[in-house]
């Protein structure tokens, strides 16, 4: 830092904005991001040259409906890890919301496709709702908390069921045709999961509240001394995630068709690889919802790609395991230089 | 000034923390254009005022007043919204976010969609730190910035929230003496144009540079409101420590024997340095000084918790290993951390299990344990240190602040220590335990124990002290003997002042 003259500088036009200054630690985040398209490229390069139809309009289309479902479950929960949180539960949220959702369109033929959406957008907040309370005020860690409405939204749900399951030809027909309906050649569950990266994307980005999100992820004790609403933003956070849970419970359903108790089980853990493996720090405050996006885009084509490469589809869990060393190594990376760049003054044991 | 509306007022404030009264009583007033220090020891309630003043505590009774009405806040933001601005000690930013959005956080500008305008803000953020007189990139992450700039960051967030009042708790502790002359200039120019400052600080120096009045606490209470002009440094300190030196410290004359421990020249960068003392056999000596002045780093260096980068240990002439708790415990030194919740003990263990935890080794016959051997080793120690409890299977978090104290003690005094280091060894105890924990110490020293006391409380250290080692940041800054160490010295020393004995 220079000294300069308060007094007279006081009086100084203010300095134009200008371009700021390129500082290595914001582009060296900004890869991230670059790191997983890079990845990508190579992986889907390496694949099609090995085997030219993995390259086929159908195979995309494959692999872009497959991503939709991850993408839009790894957007909140991309919002809840932002936070410093997670959310287990989400699994066991696509599995009742599908359900509710297969159960109620096999009874009511006639309801339209948005009152479905809705429907499953609505059960999926309500168990937000309930993890965010959980956590807010029961001051429980979201690990716990979510852990525990994991086993408690899938028992119900297998209560509720009974061991029976919906099959496609209980199912109303322009509800299955929802999942291979495209518009402008473009999927509507491709469509769904790009407004819903893009939209939320947005929100964290040049929204206050997506701010005030970064902040309490970044610190908590901060965010409560700078008056950001953490209680209200806490929930909404949760919120967003059951709500999205939800949504993609209702894609599932029109996906796949035959929905039964144990429809999205598991799913919580390749969600939070996804948004790891996007470049969201586990600790909260940094990394990007579309990041998230990418991750979930990663996972699905890596899964593609050892089937038509015919490598052992046990690999590919090896594999996605070692990314999620990898992104979290990387992170550490970063702490570690950004730690030693700042002289530490009071590291008390 | 009198006569005039105060723009911020505290009446008859108090606040207890259970059955600990930190703030009773306290009222004064802070006018527009004046610069107002706030001073006392540590564990004055100074802190504990400021969170008030900044919405995170509500006071228990008495009321705020911000322009002659009646305030409550709940919340940070409403202290926020009746334009108080606070600067904390440790600077609270947002690592992950820019520098710019640190100062914006909650009124960033917007676009017409309700977006945040990022030019807008950054050439906001830039312009505040023009008008500070300091370069600092807006668009950089707050992470890795220095104390100093941080703290800048933080006065910039106060310059553009437009708060009126501004309260400072020890902007300057961190900041050398270009740094300090540069946010003095920024605070006088926001105090001219009718801003009022309360600033904390434990440096007399500054205080009579900047503030016009200020406003001394003793044990929670208001001592006094006066003119800087009209008081000298001595009265201060005088009524920030005058209080009397109650009795009970059962202090026993030792022979003084050899030395125990020797450390030469010890130094940490950025945290201590040039640390030279000595202890002997029979000895108490106390390490005094403000909060952060270095006391329990330097220890916690010692007995090898925490690394130093200079100087040497020694322990009865034999250099001791670097960085290894086992080898100063090999050494025969016992060190009783600070907080006994987190450090010195397990809560969730039984009485004996905890006094035992350091020699479970010793005790066990062919590498078990046996709960019989445990009792009898616990049961000594826990009868010679008056220890209440109902069985010894009890867990530890049972029992009270300063019977877990004397476990504590029990634990480590069982492995048979040459010296003993302890760390704030009456913190949060009643008046009656802390006399036995004392007597406790003082019949150990007579014993030849060497005796090591990193304490806050000055009648504490006045009291059972042999020599006093004064630390003040991070460095010696005097070694009194029993009879040169009044309130007045190590106050003196501790803030840096000549001893004047």
């Amino acid at each position: 830092m220079t000294s300069a003259p308060t007094a007279a500088a006081r009086s100084a036009p203010p300095v134009p904005a200008g371009e700021p200054r390129r500082n290595p630690l914001g582009s060296l985040l900004r890869t991230r991001e670059l790191g997983i398209v890079l990845a990508l490229v190579a992986l889907v390069g390496y694949t099609a040259a090995g085997n030219p139809r993995f390259l086929s309009g159908q195979s995309i289309r494959d692999i872009l409906l497959n991503t939709a479902i991850l993408a839009v479950m790894a957007t909140g929960q991309a919002v809840v890890v932002i936070t410093r949180n997670i959310d287990l539960s989400v699994g066991s949220v696509l599995g009742v919301s599908a359900w509710t959702v297969a159960s109620l369109m096999s009874d009511h033929q006639g309801l339209p496709m948005v009152v479905a959406i809705l429907v499953g957008v609505l059960v999926g907040a309500a168990c937000g709702l309930l993890n965010g309370i959980l956590v807010r005020y029961g001051k429980v860690p979201a690990l716990v908390v979510t852990l525990g409405t994991l086993y408690i939204f899938r028992g119900l749900t297998y209560s509720w069921a009974g061991g029976k399951q919906v099959n496609a030809d209980k199912l109303p027909r322009h509800f299955l045709q929802f999942a291979n309906d495209s518009i402008l050649g473009i999927p509507w569950l491709v469509l769904i999961a790009l407004v819903v990266v893009g939209g939320v994307s947005l929100v964290m980005r040049n929204y206050r509240v997506g701010r005030e999100l970064y902040a309490m992820g970044s610190s908590p004790q901060a965010a409560e001394l700078a008056g950001i609403s953490v209680a209200r933003n806490l929930l909404g956070a949760f919120i967003a995630s059951g709500a999205l849970a939800g949504l993609a419970g209702v894609l599932f359903a029109a996906r796949f068709g035959t929905v039964d108790a144990s429809a999205g089980t598991g799913y919580e853990l390749n969600v939070v690889a996804a948004v790891v493996v996007g470049g969201v720090a586990v600790f909260g405050g940094s990394g990007t919802v579309w990041g998230a996006g990418l991750g979930a885009l990663l996972l699905t084509v890596i899964g593609s790609a050892l089937a038509v490469l015919d490598i052992n589809q046990f690999w590919q869990q090896a594999i996605v395991g070692a990314l999620i060393v990898l992104a979290i190594g990387a992170d550490r990376l970063v702490a570690v230089r950004i730690a030693r760049s700042l002289r530490k003054r009071d590291s008390h044991v | 000034m009198a006569g005039e509306t105060a723009l911020l007022e505290v009446r008859d404030v108090t606040k207890s923390f259970g059955a600990v009264a930190a703030v009773q009583g306290v009222s004064f007033p802070l006018y527009a254009g004046e610069a107002h220090a706030l001073v006392g020891e540590n564990g004055a309630g100074k802190s504990t005022i400021v969170k008030m003043l900044a919405g995170v505590y509500e006071p228990d009774t008495g009321s705020l007043r911000v322009n002659g009405a009646d305030v409550v806040f709940h919340h940070p933001a409403d202290a926020k919204a009746a334009g108080i601005a606070v600067i904390y000690q440790e600077p609270t930013l947002f690592p992950d976010l820019s520098v710019a959005e640190n100062i914006a956080m909650g009124n960033q500008p917007l676009t017409r969609l309700r977006q945040i305008d990022r030019k807008a803000m950054n050439a906001n953020a830039a312009a505040l730190f023009a008008r500070l007189g300091v370069q600092i990139d807006p668009a950089r992450p707050a992470r890795g910035l220095s104390i100093a700039d941080q703290q800048l960051v933080e006065i910039a967030k106060a310059l553009s929230s437009e708060a009126r009042v501004l309260i400072m708790d020890e902007p300057t502790a961190a900041l050398s003496g270009v740094e300090v002359d540069r946010l003095f200039a920024v605070v006088r120019a926001l105090r001219d144009e009718g801003a009022a400052i309360m600033f904390i600080s434990h440096r007399f120096e500054e205080i009579t540079a900047l503030c016009e009045r200020v406003t001394i606490m003793r044990d929670g209470r208001h001592v006094a409101t006066e003119l800087v002009a009209d008081l000298s440094v001595d009265d201060m300190i005088r009524r920030m420590v005058g209080r009397d030196l109650s009795a009970l410290f059962p202090k026993q004359d030792a022979e003084v024997g050899e030395v125990v421990l020797q450390v030469e020249g010890l130094g940490r960068a950025g945290v201590f340095r040039d640390i030279s003392f000595q202890v002997r056999a029979g000895e108490i000596v106390a390490l005094a000084g403000l909060v952060g002045s270095g006391r329990s780093e330097v220890m916690q260096a010692v007995f090898g918790v925490d690394p130093y980068d200079t100087g040497s240990v020694l322990v009865r002439g034999k250099p001791l290993a670097k960085r290894s708790p086992r080898a100063a415990m090999a050494a025969g030194m016992a060190l009783v951390p600070e907080d006994r919740r987190q450090q010195g003990l397990i809560m969730e263990l039984s009485i004996e299990r905890n006094v035992t935890l350091p020699r479970s080794r010793a005790l066990a016959r062919l590498g078990l344990l046996f709960g019989s051997a445990e009792r009898t080793a616990a049961a000594t120690w826990t009868q010679q240190l008056q220890t209440k409890f109902s069985r010894l299977s009890d867990p530890v978090g049972t029992l009270s602040g300063g019977n877990q104290q004397k476990v504590v003690l029990a634990k480590w005094l069982a492995t048979d220590p040459k010296l003993l280091i302890v760390d704030e060894p009456t913190r949060g105890i009643d008046v009656g335990t802390k006399a036995e924990v004392h007597r406790l110490m003082s019949s150990l020293a007579a014993r030849g124990l060497a005796v090591v006391m990193v304490s806050s409380e000055l009648p504490e250290v006045l009291g059972m002290a042999d020599r006093v080692v004064v630390l003040r940041e991070g460095r010696v800054a005097a070694q009194l003997t029993r009879a040169e160490a009044t309130e007045e010295t190590v106050m003196y020393a501790a803030m840096g002042q000549q001893v004047a004995i």
